[in-house]
């Protein structure tokens, strides 16, 4: 019992580096460029998998942190010192660098403007990233949807996107993000 | 033809023999909690566990009438489509055979229903033969309700979303119906062998 396919197979795709944005100490954005994407929904996340030359791979799921623009693609990612592919995507990558990846992934917790609000957006740390995808989509999409955001960080340099952020609560009488 | 990734090398020991890891999996040793939504605290005295659908007299056990059932401790690996493997996990819990035990049924499917709305699929020759159990304790304590407690579904050769936590219940059916996941872009079978992750894997 295999079940049935309902969609085409996820296939890897080759995504490449063309921006890589310091965010915190700790965390960076990485910007790809997919140029085969079907597009996302916003709150959908990707699999990345890397290749070592020995042929030894490793996949991790990462959100997608940009609203939907064509082949365009953003992933932040928290460096975790002992980990095996975060130190490997903040360190080693850079722009020009492929990579490969499949999505989006997930049908569930995402949001469209067409939803509406309102909408109340709880994160910690890099948790933001989907709901950051949402805020993004609100704003491009020019959502009026009552939109509150509550993000929880360890110390105030380590609030990710915090610059974008303020800028979307100065200029949004519908964006609060206390 | 994969791209290699100039740099990148094995980082993480080689903690378990290849044949207990499935493809794009990585072995942990904590236990992460996933939830699609709130954890449900349903009082013991009003918990009961049911076999409904294509049965010719529904079967229905109180938490006491359950917990009086005949139940095994089982040693598994389990395996997360998040990637993470956890190995050599200790349960108890009553296997669904003796649930199903002298039942007549032309139901070749099951939807395992819980607490909360959550519901998932799979053939009901995959929770029968040693395959599956209601799991009651986790680690040799009383299964703890972020992880599913009082009792959850524990169907260990897939991927474990296919183990519904805080289980109420199996509806026998003769045709299949795609669970929560299973509708949200979610493999319909979920064979982690095969990395059936998602739709059309």
């Amino acid at each position: 019992m295999a079940g049935t396919a309902v969609l085409g197979r996820l296939t890897w795709q080759a995504a490449q580096v063309v921006d890589v944005v310091v965010e915190t100490r700790h965390v960076k954005t990485i910007t790809f460029n997919v140029p085969d994407w079907r597009g996302h929904r916003a709150g959908q996340h990707v699999d990345i998998r890397l290749t070592a030359e020995d042929g030894y791979q490793a996949e991790r799921s990462y959100s997608i942190a940009s609203a939907p623009d064509g082949s365009r693609l953003e992933l932040t990612v928290v460096r975790i010192d002992d980990g095996e592919v975060s130190p490997y995507l903040t360190d080693e990558l850079q722009r020009g660098d492929q990579i490969e990846l499949r999505g989006p992934i997930g049908g569930y917790f995402v949001w469209e403007p067409s939803q509406g609000g309102p909408l109340l957006l709880v994160a910690g740390g890099s948790g933001i990233a989907p709901l950051m995808a949402m805020i993004r989509l609100r704003a491009t999409a020019g959502s009026d949807a009552q939109t509150r955001l509550l993000f929880s960080s360890r110390s105030w340099d380590d609030i990710i996107y915090r610059s974008e952020l303020d800028q979307l609560n100065g200029e949004d009488s519908g964006l609060c993000t206390p | 033809m994969s791209i290699i990734s100039r740099g990148f090398r094995r980082r993480r020991v080689a903690d378990a023999p290849p044949d207990r890891v499935p493809p794009g999996q990585y072995v942990i040793r904590d236990f992460p909690v996933l939830s699609a939504g709130p954890t449900p605290h349903t009082p013991l005295e009003q918990w009961d566990f049911s076999i409904v659908g294509e049965i010719d007299e529904p079967r229905r056990w109180t938490w006491e009438e359950f917990r009086a059932l005949p139940s095994q401790e089982v040693t598994r690996d389990i395996h997360c489509v998040t990637k993470w493997s956890k190995l050599d996990t200790v349960w108890q819990g009553v296997s669904v055979d003796t649930l199903l035990d002298g039942v007549d049924t032309s139901a070749e499917y099951v939807v395992q229903y819980s607490d909360g709305g959550y519901t998932t699929n799979l053939p009901l020759e995959d929770v029968t033969g040693g395959k599956a159990w209601v799991a009651f304790a986790y680690d040799g304590e009383p299964l703890h309700s972020e992880h599913g407690g009082p009792a959850r579904m524990l169907v260990p050769h897939l991927y474990f979303w296919k183990s519904a936590k805080w289980v109420r219940g199996l509806r026998l059916q003769t045709w299949d119906e795609p669970g929560f996941w299973e509708t949200n872009g979610y493999h319909n079978y979920g064979d982690p062998w095969r990395e059936q992750r998602y739709w059309g894997d």
